[in-house]
């Protein structure tokens, strides 16, 4: 505890165990570190997540030996994909009982080590500081990612003590990740960005985790390129700005994935070309040379062969980039993009997202999913964090949300956790007491870490939940639609769904029922009135309703499905 | 394409598996592995004979460079290097003569009544020849230890 202190941790997510009773007993007898108590361990490992995609500090879970280890795997794999800087402790049995099968015993270093950025297992009480140390300094630099700590128990036994001595700096021989991106390669893609006719910008999480977005936005405005952000990059540019495309990829805008097919440059920043982006690889934006800055080596040319690559931090190389621009003012020629811009006015205009929606009352009575997003998105003015799980809900939060800032948008793109929101939203709510934090989900996912309502309750997080009900697991149902002849195997059960009111109201929160067009407005106005209470605002949308453009399997990203019917080529 | 990799890594426990776990991961094959302590009792030499083509052994090397534990790799089928192997096999003393042991470039390293056991050095080439000229010889058993290699110019997999 007393390195964790040092280390500047303010919270802690945990739950406690056999193996960890004396660091819970450590807990107990300080008050520098709070500790969060929450309902399962899987909650305290996306809760610590969030708190980290919200503040950009390190999270911090403390979970027990055994159950307590493997429930915390499904978050450690999701800040693992979307490489987040979270610590979790796990106790471990005794050393003397590791590897006899004792109870409670897992061998989380085995278990977790595909899903860890590195693990570290105690083996002398004295070597805590600085294995301490060096997990956060590992979590939080390079490419930030999970680190596991796993302590046996006699290890911590308060009754051992040694001379406490926290190390300043951290020295690692095999680990001194990048910054500066060679000037070399700098100087490339400088040239290229001036040559480029049809140019894109395609910025990832890795300009959030970076805090880059001002660094982006500035060679975004310079160069009058136009800009698109991967799913776990929304906010890191302007999400309202007219510069802005929308999100490409699976369910990117169709102006954002026809910019993408057609360009012929693209300068990528802190993003990795996955398959939810490129679709087929073999078909990806052929005519377009591609920069790409990454602060992971193995990202550049991972699935798709690029011409400039930059290993370093995207604000540093984007700085490099602007400064070498700025020498070379004179070449910059903003009014060169005006054919560009004017074809991606008359693909928006053809096909772009409606988002008229809103004031458009629904011929069949039933609410569009996109209105309630909507008509969050108005009631919040854009500004509040908004956490989602995993679905058509979250599609319809990415498409219908503007993200004008960094880390105001928290989900799982990577691993595609249900169950993340809840949790994730509570993280986000102790980094930002203040602020209007909505769980955008679904009542598939939100069921998957219910019990978190309890910590709510505890710790009286008033996190406004969004629930999007269409009693089906609704982008299995939209697959199985699709791809399965309509046949919805085991993706509905809508005569066994709880009463999400009631179910709020006995884990003593408000629930709010929202059945009919009319009422949508003013229900979201009464959730976010209701300022210091959790609501659940459970909303009966149109079942039927799919998430468009949705990418056309094995073809390139102009192959778009834009309603059931129509199709974009 | 078969390809030696050589790497560094901090002789702690765990290092070995997160070496070869990645290798499962991500889809890659291990030929053969060899590992053992260096000079510097802080490190483990780990050598590989891996296959797949430039990308995916480029992809291997940068994976491998990101694990923590590991200190650094060198690809060495990017330079020119010597390839080694040791084999020793097992025949009846029957099987084969001292003179085909030696015609062979084979040295026997044990021998009684019963059997001989005889040493091969080569590069995995050179002994999978061997292997087929030893075809038509009832041969107990063969153990092969996986190719080492180092490179033959003046970089080195070293830590100075």
């Amino acid at each position: 505890m007393r390195s964790l202190h040092e280390e500047g941790v303010e919270l802690a997510f945990g739950y406690p165990g056999g193996a960890v009773l004396h660091i819970y007993d450590a807990i107990f007898n300080q008050d520098h570190v709070d500790h969060i108590l929450v309902r399962h361990e899987q909650g305290a490992v996306h809760a610590a997540d969030g708190y980290a995609r919200a503040s950009g500090k390190p999270g911090v879970a403390i979970v027990t030996s055994g159950p307590g280890a493997t429930n915390a795997i499904t978050g450690l794999a999701t800040a693992y994909m979307d490489s987040t800087p979270v610590v979790v402790i796990s106790g471990q049995v005794q050393s003397h009982l590791i590897g006899t099968d004792s109870f409670q015993e897992t061998d989380m270093i085995g278990v977790s080590r595909p899903i860890v950025k590195h693990s570290f297992l105690v083996q002398k009480a004295e070597d805590i500081p600085s294995i301490v140390k060096k997990a956060f300094h590992i979590a939080t630099t390079g490419r930030p990612g999970p680190v596991v700590i796993d302590i046996p128990k006699d290890l911590t036994d308060p009754a051992y003590t040694f001379p406490f001595d926290y190390p300043e700096t951290v020295d690692i021989r095999s680990y001194s990740p990048e910054k500066h991106g060679s000037l070399e390669q700098i100087k490339k893609a400088v040239k290229l960005l001036l040559e480029a006719k049809n140019p894109v910008i395609y910025a990832g999480g890795g300009v959030i985790q970076d805090n880059a977005s001002d660094e982006l936005t500035s060679l975004a405005r310079l160069l009058n390129f136009p800009v698109t952000n991967t799913l776990m990059g929304l906010g890191a540019y302007p999400g309202s700005d007219d510069q802005f495309l929308g999100m490409l990829g699976m369910h990117g805008t169709y102006e954002a994935n026809m910019v993408m097919h057609n360009c012929d440059l693209i300068l990528a920043v802190g993003a990795r070309f996955d398959d939810r982006i490129t679709n087929d690889p073999n078909k990806f934006s052929l005519n377009a040379k591609k920069i790409h800055i990454d602060i992971d080596p193995a990202s550049l040319s991972k699935i798709i062969d690029i011409d400039v690559g930059i290993v370093g931090s995207a604000k540093e190389c984007l700085n490099q980039i602007i400064k070498e621009l700025e020498d070379d003012s004179h070449r910059i020629d903003g009014n060169k993009m005006s054919p560009w811009w004017d074809q991606i006015k008359i693909w928006k205009k053809a096909h772009g997202l409606n988002h008229g929606l809103l004031n458009s009352k629904p011929s069949n009575g039933k609410i569009l999913p996109q209105q309630v997003i909507q008509s969050l998105y108005k009631e919040t003015k854009g500004e509040a964090f908004v956490t989602s799980d995993v679905g058509q809900h979250q599609m319809f939060a990415a498409q219908y949300y503007f993200f004008d800032k960094p880390r105001q948008w928290i989900n799982s793109g990577g691993l595609g956790t249900m169950g993340f929101g809840l949790p994730a939203a509570m993280g986000v709510q102790f980094a930002f007491p203040k602020a209007d934090v909505a769980c955008v989900t679904g009542e598939g996912s939100i069921q998957m870490c219910i019990q978190e309502l309890s910590t709510c309750l505890q710790y009286g997080l008033p996190i406004k939940i969004i629930n999007l009900n269409n009693a089906a697991l609704g982008m299995v149902k939209q697959w199985q639609d699709m791809q399965y002849g309509g046949r919805h195997s085991s993706s509905t059960y809508e005569d066994s769904l709880p009463d999400f009111v009631a179910l709020a109201e006995s884990y003593g929160h408000v629930g709010i029922k929202v059945k009919n067009y009319e009422d949508l407005e003013l229900a979201m106005k009464e959730c976010f009135a209701l300022k210091d209470r959790l609501v659940f605002l459970d909303v009966d949308v149109d079942p039927e309703e799919h998430v468009y453009p949705m990418l056309e399997a094995g073809m390139a990203m102009k192959h778009m499905r834009l309603t059931k019917e129509t199709k974009s080529w | 394409m078969k390809r030696i990799v050589a790497l560094l890594m901090e002789n702690q426990p765990g290092a070995l598996s997160r070496v070869v776990g990645l290798f499962s991961q991500r889809g890659y094959n291990i030929e053969s592995l060899i590992v053992a302590p260096t000079e510097d009792p802080s490190l483990s030499r780990l050598t590989m004979t891996t296959t797949g083509d430039e990308k995916v052994i480029e992809q291997i090397t940068k994976q491998l460079n990101k694990l923590i534990d590991v200190v650094k790799v060198l690809d060495l089928g990017e330079s020119d290097h010597v390839e080694r192997e040791l084999m020793l096999v097992k025949l009846g003393r029957e099987e084969i003569t001292n003179d085909d042991i030696l015609k062979l470039d084979g040295r026997v390293v044990f021998e009684n009544s019963d059997i001989v056991n005889i040493q091969f050095v080569g590069d995995s080439k050179n002994l999978d020849q061997i292997v087929k000229k030893l075809d038509s010889k009832n041969t107990l058993e063969i153990v092969r230890t996986g190719a080492s290699g180092i490179s033959s110019n003046t970089q080195t997999l070293t830590i100075k």
